[in-house]
C-alpha cells in the first residue's frame, strides 16, 4: 500500500470518528426528546389520585445508553456487518454442512440427557427449576413453534390466532378430565382431534383471504374464542379459571407421597422431581413427534402442495392442486399439534385461565417461527430457546439487584426486551436465523439455498 | 327511541375516536401496504403523553382555563407522538422495506409489545385516572322521564375531530405533500423517477398518522378519564376494523367505518350485552374481510400473475 492511500485511509477513519460522535450526539438529543414525557416525568399513583414526579436520573441514564449504543453501532457493528455482507457467498462452506449434519443428532442427544445434567449440576432439589422452567417451558414453545411452522412456514398462511387452538386443547383436557374422569392418554388424542376440528371450522371461512388480511382475521377469531372463554362462566369459570385439573399418571400410578404413589411403588424416596421428569419426557416425545411428522409430511404430496402454495398460489392452482383442501389440511394439522400442546399444558399446570391464551402468546409463537427462519425446524428450536429461555433467565438475574438497588426487578423488563429483540432480529436478519431452504425434490444433488433467492408469492 | 338517540350520540363520539385512529391504519396501508400493528399502541402512548402534559399544566403551572389547557395538551401530544412514530418508522420499518412480506408485520408486532411494556415499566401497571376535565351537558329532550343528553365533552370531541379532518383533508388533496403521498400510493418507483422524495413522504405519512392518533388519544383520555398501558390493543384492532370496513386505503372510508364501528359497539352494548361487545367488533372485522374484502369505499383488489 502506498503512503498516500495509507494516509487517506487513516484520514477517513478519523473522519469516521467525528461523524460517529456527531451521530451519537444527535441520537442522544433525539432520545432526550423521545423519552422526556414518559421517563422524565412519572404520573405516580398515590391513593386515588396521581402525583407528578420527575426522574431526571433515569432520563439521563437512558439518553446515555442510547448514545453509547449509537456510537457502538457506527464504530463497531456497522463495519462488521459490511464485512460480513461482502464475504457472504451463495454456497455454504463445507464446515457448515458438516456441522449441520451432526448438529441434529447431537442436539437430540443433549435434550434427552438434559435433566441428568441439571440434576448433576444443581442437585435433586435445585434441578426442578431448571427442568421445569427451562426444559418443559421451552419445549412447549418448541412444539407450538413446530405446529405453527406447518401453517406459516410450510403452507405460507399467516396465522395470528394460533393460541385459540392451544386454548381449545387445554380446555378440552381440563373439562373432560374433570367432568368424565378420563385419563391424560385418552384425552391427549381427543384434544388434538377437537382442536383440529376447530382448525377446519375457522379455516373454512378464511380460505379466500391472503397475507395480512388472513393474519388479521385469524387474530379476530383467536380473540373471539378468548372472549367467549372469559364470558361463558358456567362452562369455563371465566377469569377465575379451572383449578385442580387431574395430573397425568404413570400407567395409573399417581405421582404423590401416598403408599400407592410412584415413589412408594418403586421403592424410591418421594420427590416432586419424578413428576417433573415424567412431564419433561412426555413433552420431549411430543415435540419430537411433531418434528418427525412434519419432516415426513414434507415428502408426501400434501406437504409438497403446502410448499407450492407458499411459493405461488396462482401457479399452484394452475397445476390443478386443490388449494381448498391443501389450506384446510394445513390448518387442521397445525391446530392438532396445538391441541396436543394445550392438553399437555393443562395437565402440567393443573390450573388454566384465559390469561394464558392472550394475543401475546400467539405473537410469541409466530415470532419464534419467523425469527427461526420460516420452514426451518432447527431454526424454530433455536429461536424458542433464545426467546423463551432468554426471558426465563431474566428471572434468575438476582445479581442485578446489587447493582441497581433492591427494588430493581428484572422480570418487569422481560416482555420489553422480548419486543425489542423481535424488532432487532427482524431488522438484522429479516429472513430469520436459519435463512436457508432445503428442497424436498431435486434433480442431481440437494443444494441448500439462501431464502433470499426465493421470491414468495402472495399466498 | 330516546335510548336509541342517546346511543346514537354516544356511538358517534366513540366512532370519531376510532375514525381518527383508523386514518393512520389506512394511510400507512395505502402507502406501503403494511398493517401497522403498533398503531394502537402509538395511540396509547399519545394518551399517556397527554396525561403527563395535563398534569404539568394543572398541578405545576396551575392553568385555570380548561380550554386553553386542553389546546396545549393536544398540541404537545401531537408533537411528541409524531416524533415517536417518526423514530419507529426509521428504526423498525424502513430497513425492512423491500424485504419479504412478513418482516414488517413481525417488526410491527414486536414494536407493539415493546411500546405497551415500555409504558408499563416507565409509568407503572395501575390505571391512571384524571379528574373530569370538561363539565356540563345539554338536555336535548326528555321523554317518559328519560333525558337525552349531549355533554360538552362530546361536543368538544365532535368539534376537534371535524376541524382536524378538514385540515387533514386539505393536506391530502390540496398540498404538494398530499400529491406526493397519492403518487407514492399508486406507484413508488414511478413517483421516485418523477422527483418525489419517497422516503420523506413515507416519513411524513407516519407523522400525520401519529398526529391524528394523538388527537384520538387526548380525546379518549378526556372522554373516559382513565388510561392504562394495555389500552392500545383493543381500540387498535377496532380502528383497524373500521379501516377495513370503510375500504382500506380510502380516507373517507376510514371515518365512515370508524363511526359505524362506534355505533355498532354502543348499540350492541345497549341492546344485547356489554360482555360480548368486543366480539361484535371482531365479528364485523371477520365478516367484512370474508364477504366484502374491498370494504364500502375501497377499490376491489385485482389479482395479477
Amino acid at each position: 500500500m502506498s503512503k498516500k492511500s495509507e494516509i487517506a485511509a487513516a484520514q477517513s477513519e478519523r473522519v469516521d470518528l467525528t461523524r460517529a460522535l456527531r451521530d451519537a450526539g444527535l441520537a442522544a438529543l433525539l432520545a432526550f426528546a423521545l423519552f422526556l414525557p414518559l421517563i422524565g416525568f412519572w404520573a405516580r399513583n398515590v391513593g386515588e389520585g396521581l402525583l407528578l414526579v420527575t426522574r431526571w436520573d433515569a432520563l439521563a441514564l437512558v439518553v446515555l445508553i442510547v448514545a453509547a449504543a449509537r456510537l457502538f453501532y457506527t464504530l463497531v457493528a456497522q463495519p462488521w456487518l459490511k464485512r460480513q455482507r461482502a464475504r457472504r457467498t451463495e454456497i455454504a462452506p463445507p464446515w457448515r454442512t458438516a456441522l449441520a449434519k451432526w448438529f441434529i443428532p447431537f442436539a437430540i442427544g443433549f435434550v434427552v440427557v438434559y435433566p441428568l445434567i441439571a440434576i448433576a449440576g444443581a442437585g435433586m432439589r435445585g434441578s426442578i427449576k431448571w427442568v421445569d422452567n427451562f426444559g418443559i417451558q421451552i419445549l412447549i414453545y418448541v412444539m407450538l413453534g413446530f405446529g405453527l411452522n406447518i401453517v406459516v412456514g410450510l403452507a405460507g398462511l399467516l396465522d395470528l390466532g394460533y393460541v385459540a387452538f392451544y386454548a381449545v386443547g387445554a380446555y378440552s383436557y381440563a373439562l373432560l378430565a374433570k367432568t368424565f374422569g378420563l385419563t391424560f392418554w385418552i384425552l391427549l388424542p381427543l384434544a388434538g382431534v377437537l382442536a383440529s376440528f376447530w382448525g377446519v371450522l375457522l379455516g373454512f371461512p378464511v380460505l379466500r383471504l391472503r397475507g395480512d388480511y388472513l393474519a388479521i382475521v385469524t387474530l379476530a377469531f383467536g380473540e373471539i374464542i378468548r372472549i367467549v372463554i372469559v364470558n361463558w362462566v358456567d362452562l369455563t369459570n371465566g377469569y377465575a379459571g379451572i383449578t385442580s385439573i387431574p395430573r397425568p399418571t404413570f400407567f395409573g400410578i399417581p405421582f404423590n407421597a401416598d403408599d400407592n404413589g410412584f415413589a412408594a411403588v418403586f421403592g424410591l424416596e418421594f420427590t416432586p422431581l419424578h413428576r417433573t421428569l415424567f412431564l419433561y419426557y412426555i413433552i420431549l416425545g411430543l415435540a419430537l413427534l411433531t418434528a418427525w411428522v412434519t419432516v415426513r409430511l414434507r415428502r408426501l404430496p400434501v406437504g409438497r402442495a403446502w410448499e407450492a402454495l407458499r411459493e405461488d398460489e396462482i401457479a399452484c392452482r394452475s397445476l390443478g392442486i386443490n388449494t381448498t383442501n391443501t389450506k384446510l389440511t394445513a390448518f387442521a394439522m397445525g391446530a392438532m399439534f396445538a391441541g396436543f400442546a394445550g392438553s399437555f399444558f393443562a395437565a402440567r399446570q393443573g390450573f388454566i385461565s384465559p390469561e394464558s391464551f392472550t394475543f401475546i402468546e400467539s405473537a410469541t409463537i409466530l415470532s419464534i417461527v419467523v425469527l427461526g427462519g420460516m420452514g426451518s425446524q432447527v431454526g424454530v428450536a433455536i429461536a424458542a430457546i433464545v426467546m423463551i429461555g432468554g426471558t426465563e433467565i431474566m428471572r434468575e438475574l438476582d445479581f442485578l439487584k446489587e447493582i441497581f438497588g433492591a427494588d430493581f426487578d428484572p422480570t418487569k423488563y422481560r416482555m420489553l426486551l422480548f419486543g425489542f429483540c423481535m424488532v432487532l432480529i427482524m431488522v438484522w436478519r429479516p429472513r430469520g436465523l436459519i435463512a436457508t431452504r432445503r428442497p424436498s425434490v431435486f434433480l442431481k444433488e440437494r443444494k441448500t439455498i439462501s431464502a433470499d433467492l426465493v421470491k414468495e408469492g402472495h399466498g | 327511541m330516546e335510548v336509541f338517540l342517546q346511543q346514537l350520540i354516544n356511538g358517534i363520539t366513540l366512532g370519531s375516536i376510532y375514525g381518527l385512529i383508523a386514518i393512520g391504519y389506512t394511510m400507512v396501508f395505502g402507502i406501503i401496504g403494511m398493517v401497522n400493528f403498533a398503531h394502537g399502541d402509538v395511540f396509547m402512548v399519545s394518551a399517556f403523553i397527554a396525561l403527563i402534559a395535563f398534569l404539568i399544566l394543572t398541578s405545576w403551572l396551575g392553568i385555570g382555563s380548561i380550554m386553553l389547557a386542553l389546546l396545549i395538551v393536544l398540541i404537545v401530544a401531537m408533537l411528541f407522538t409524531s416524533l415517536v412514530n417518526w423514530v419507529i418508522e426509521r428504526v423498525a420499518y424502513r430497513p425492512l422495506r423491500g424485504s419479504f412480506r412478513l418482516a414488517p408485520l413481525i417488526s410491527a408486532i414486536g414494536m407493539s409489545i415493546f411500546l405497551s411494556n415500555f409504558v408499563q415499566v416507565a409509568q407503572g401497571p395501575r390505571n391512571k385516572s384524571v379528574p373530569p376535565m370538561v363539565h356540563g351537558e345539554f338536555v336535548l329532550m326528555t321523554r317518559n322521564g328519560y333525558p337525552v343528553t349531549l355533554s360538552v365533552k362530546q361536543l368538544v370531541i365532535w368539534g376537534v375531530t371535524a376541524v382536524l379532518l378538514v385540515a387533514f383533508w386539505y393536506v391530502v388533496t390540496r398540498t404538494s405533500l398530499g400529491r406526493a403521498q397519492r403518487a407514492c400510493e399508486q406507484d413508488q418507483k414511478m413517483a421516485a423517477l418523477l422527483g418525489v422524495d419517497v422516503d420523506r413522504t413515507i416519513s411524513m405519512t407516519f407523522v400525520i398518522a401519529a398526529a391524528l392518533a394523538a388527537v384520538a388519544g387526548t380525546m379518549y383520555l378526556m372522554h373516559y378519564g382513565v388510561i392504562t398501558f394495555s389500552d392500545g390493543f383493543v381500540p387498535g384492532v377496532k380502528a383497524f376494523t373500521a379501516a377495513v370496513l370503510g375500504g382500506i386505503g380510502s380516507l373517507p372510508g376510514a371515518v365512515v367505518g370508524g363511526i359505524l364501528i362506534g355505533l355498532i359497539e354502543t348499540m350492541w352494548s345497549a341492546y344485547f350485552s356489554t360482555d360480548y361487545k368486543d366480539v361484535a367488533a371482531f365479528s364485523v372485522l371477520a365478516i367484512t374481510l370474508i364477504f366484502l374484502p374491498q370494504g364500502l369505499f375501497g377499490r376491489p383488489d385485482v389479482e395479477k400473475v
